[in-house]
């Protein structure tokens, strides 16, 4: 088996050996993002600034900042390596946490923008009691956010040691260091340039990886078909054994679809742009940006099947993940891999960024502010809190890379979205369109996603079967939306009409003003 | 003052605004419920009749391929339709309640 692999694999493979262009890439990207944030730093004074870059943005511009917080590592490399390994199948999980865009745009983008501050949780706060829905609501952004993060952290030490050679434990620290300087000192306007730099590397990579791999096959995709089918048979190009229960692909449709309107760290990139208008350009921008990216990613996987070979790929790493690299070796030699390597570290360092920011300004702003001081902010002590909350969560972030090392934590990027579709998205919702909603509804309605997310996860296969190794599960899906989310919907309604609260209705009536005319927002 | 302005309580109660508040829904949520049937519709046939999109329409290509990559730009596609609707329809219908503000 080994012989097998070692002669299937090219040794000529340089991927785990220090590449001078992809550490020299690297710096240089290093070096213009801190040069980014220190001068946002002198840019960054206020509450408005940190949080949400002073409502500055573009809507284009926020747009590929939105692509590029939404396209991380794992979906550029884990896709490409689906595709690679398991064909057809990768496409059906990428039009997954694609079809969430237009959600986002058509039930929440432009009320979130007009009825908010800084976090979403103003919006459900906004005709509620402020304490009660702080609280909960920090609590689903913070899980969401550890979840990502913590997935993110792990991901990136290990594709690091196999890209650069460098031990985990020097990565894990790296990236949290560099992430903490931006958010710290250029808050939202750095780590929105951040975002629109790797998104343009990014995108202008795979474009390029793309394009050196059709130029192998006449720049027809039905030649790069004929040779994944004749290599690897017919079954390649068709939906294979991804889906086999129809409950567990609901569960699972439901969780990326509906988690991507309920990602703490997306929805704040709704504030940096001036009005409803340039929220809804944003999200049409990053529709087609995210979309273009799951097209590269298709046609990257495929070749990368054909070109490297399933047992080189599958011989590095079992999962995939190193297809897009070797693939890039194979059409652009050790420097093009060396420029892909470092475009894969900078997509895994802007993300935390923005994750870290999110996670700050819940603590700060929800938190901080409503909670402990009533909702009676001191800019300044506010900024303080909010500048040490994002040391802490650098901090944590390192720690809880280290800690999780070696551990198999797939599966908490599915168990984010879950909360994020269960805890975040059900509250958002009814707070924008019914009129009934109270906060006692919103408090147990939270808090029935959150709970039954992490409690069904616990009992489903992907835990006790992939991880504690159980015969069975108790609970049957492997992924918990489809009854945390209709939980969290049904617990809300139903509080809610046990009990109305009257000031909550009218005041949905008087603000109508702000939500749809956009009188008085900020 | 303007003799057209009424106040922000007229404004809430005036048809004009109720009638671009039930429009304003009802082209989200035709557009919302679109997606999903197109989504659980595509997730529906791979879970129960995956054979139809194992169907070749080329010499090697299967309808599976043009059917997801048509569903992705599919969704852009409503982006789009929603903020022509909007940019048009919907921000001047937004512009002629604001002017009437007093």
């Amino acid at each position: 088996m080994l012989s097998l692999l070692l002669q299937a694999s090219p040794a000529t493979s340089t991927l785990g050996t220090a590449n001078p262009v992809s550490i020299g890439m690297f710096f240089l990207f290093v070096a213009v993002t801190l040069y980014i944030t220190y001068w946002a730093a002198k840019k960054t004074k206020t509450g408005s600034e940190f949080y949400a870059a002073g409502r500055s943005i573009s809507g284009f511009q926020n747009g590929l900042a939105l692509a590029g917080d939404y396209m991380s590592a794992a979906s550029f490399l884990g896709i490409a390596g689906m595709v690679a390994t398991k064909g057809y199948d990768g496409l059906i999980y990428s039009i997954g946490f694609l079809v969430g865009w237009p959600l986002i745009m058509f039930l929440i983008a432009e009320p979130l923008r007009n009825l908010g501050k800084y976090t979403f949780a103003d919006v459900v706060a906004f005709r509620l009691r402020q304490r009660p829905i702080r609280i909960v609501s920090s609590v689903g952004s913070l899980l969401t956010i550890a979840f990502y993060l913590i997935a993110q952290m792990v991901g990136a030490g290990g594709l690091i040691k196999t890209l650069f050679g460098l031990d985990y434990e020097i990565a894990v620290v790296v990236v949290g260091c560099v992430m903490t300087l931006y958010v710290l000192f250029g808050g939202m306007i750095a780590t929105t340039w951040v975002q629109i730099i790797k998104a343009v590397l990014l995108l202008s990579g795979a474009t390029v990886l793309v394009l050196l791999s059709l130029a192998k096959f006449g720049f027809s995709p039905g030649n790069l078909l004929e040779a994944v089918s004749t290599q690897y048979g017919q079954e390649m190009l068709a939906p294979g054994g991804y889906i086999t229960n129809p409950f567990d692909a609901l569960s699972l449709g439901l969780a990326l679809m509906l988690g991507t309107a309920g990602l703490p760290h997306i929805l704040m990139r709704f504030y940096t742009v001036p009005d409803a208008k340039a929220a809804r350009k944003s999200v049409f921008v990053a529709t087609g940006f995210i979309g273009y990216f799951y097209l590269l990613t298709f046609l990257i996987g495929f070749s990368a099947m054909a070109l490297v070979g399933k047992p080189a790929i599958e011989g590095i790493d079992k999962g995939g993940n190193m297809a897009a690299l070797l693939l890039a070796e194979q059409t652009g030699g050790t420097a093009f891999l060396g420029f892909i390597a470092a475009v894969a570290f900078a997509t895994i360092l802007a993300v935390v960024a923005g994750l870290t920011l999110s996670g700050a300004s819940s603590i700060s702003h929800d938190l901080y502010v409503h909670v402990f001081k009533n909702g009676v902010s001191n800019e300044k002590g506010e900024m303080k809190v909010a500048k040490r909350a994002t040391i802490a969560l650098g901090i944590l972030s390192i720690l809880l890379g280290l800690v999780f090392k070696g551990q198999n934590v797939a599966f908490m990027v599915g168990l984010a979205f879950s909360i994020a579709a269960s805890a975040n998205f059900p509250a958002l919702l009814m707070s924008i369109i019914w009129k009934r909603f109270t906060t006692q509804g919103a408090v147990w309605s939270i808090a029935t996603g959150a709970v039954l997310s992490l409690v069904l996860i616990v009992l489903s296969p992907t835990i006790m079967v992939d991880i504690m190794g159980y015969d069975e599960a108790i609970f049957p899906l492997k992924n918990p939306a489809l009854v945390s989310m209709s939980g969290a919907f049904l617990v809300g309604i139903v509080v809610s009409l046990l009990k109305p609260e009257a000031s909550a209705a009218l005041k949905f009536e008087s603000e109508k003003l702000r939500t749809y005319l956009g009188v008085g927002a900020e | 003052m303007h003799p057209q302005s009424q106040t922000p309580h007229e404004i809430l109660e005036s048809p004009d605004f109720k009638k671009l508040v039930k429009k304003r829904w009802t082209v989200s949520l035709v557009l919302t419920f679109t997606m999903l049937v197109v989504y659980f519709g595509f997730l529906l046939v791979v879970a129960f009749n995956k054979q139809v999109l194992a169907t070749r329409i080329g010499e090697y290509t299967t309808l599976a391929i043009p059917v997801g990559l048509g569903i992705i730009l599919f969704a852009w596609v409503l982006t789009g339709i929603y903020v022509f609707w909007a940019n048009s329809d919907y921000d001047t219908s937004v512009q002629n309640l604001k002017n009437k503000i007093s």
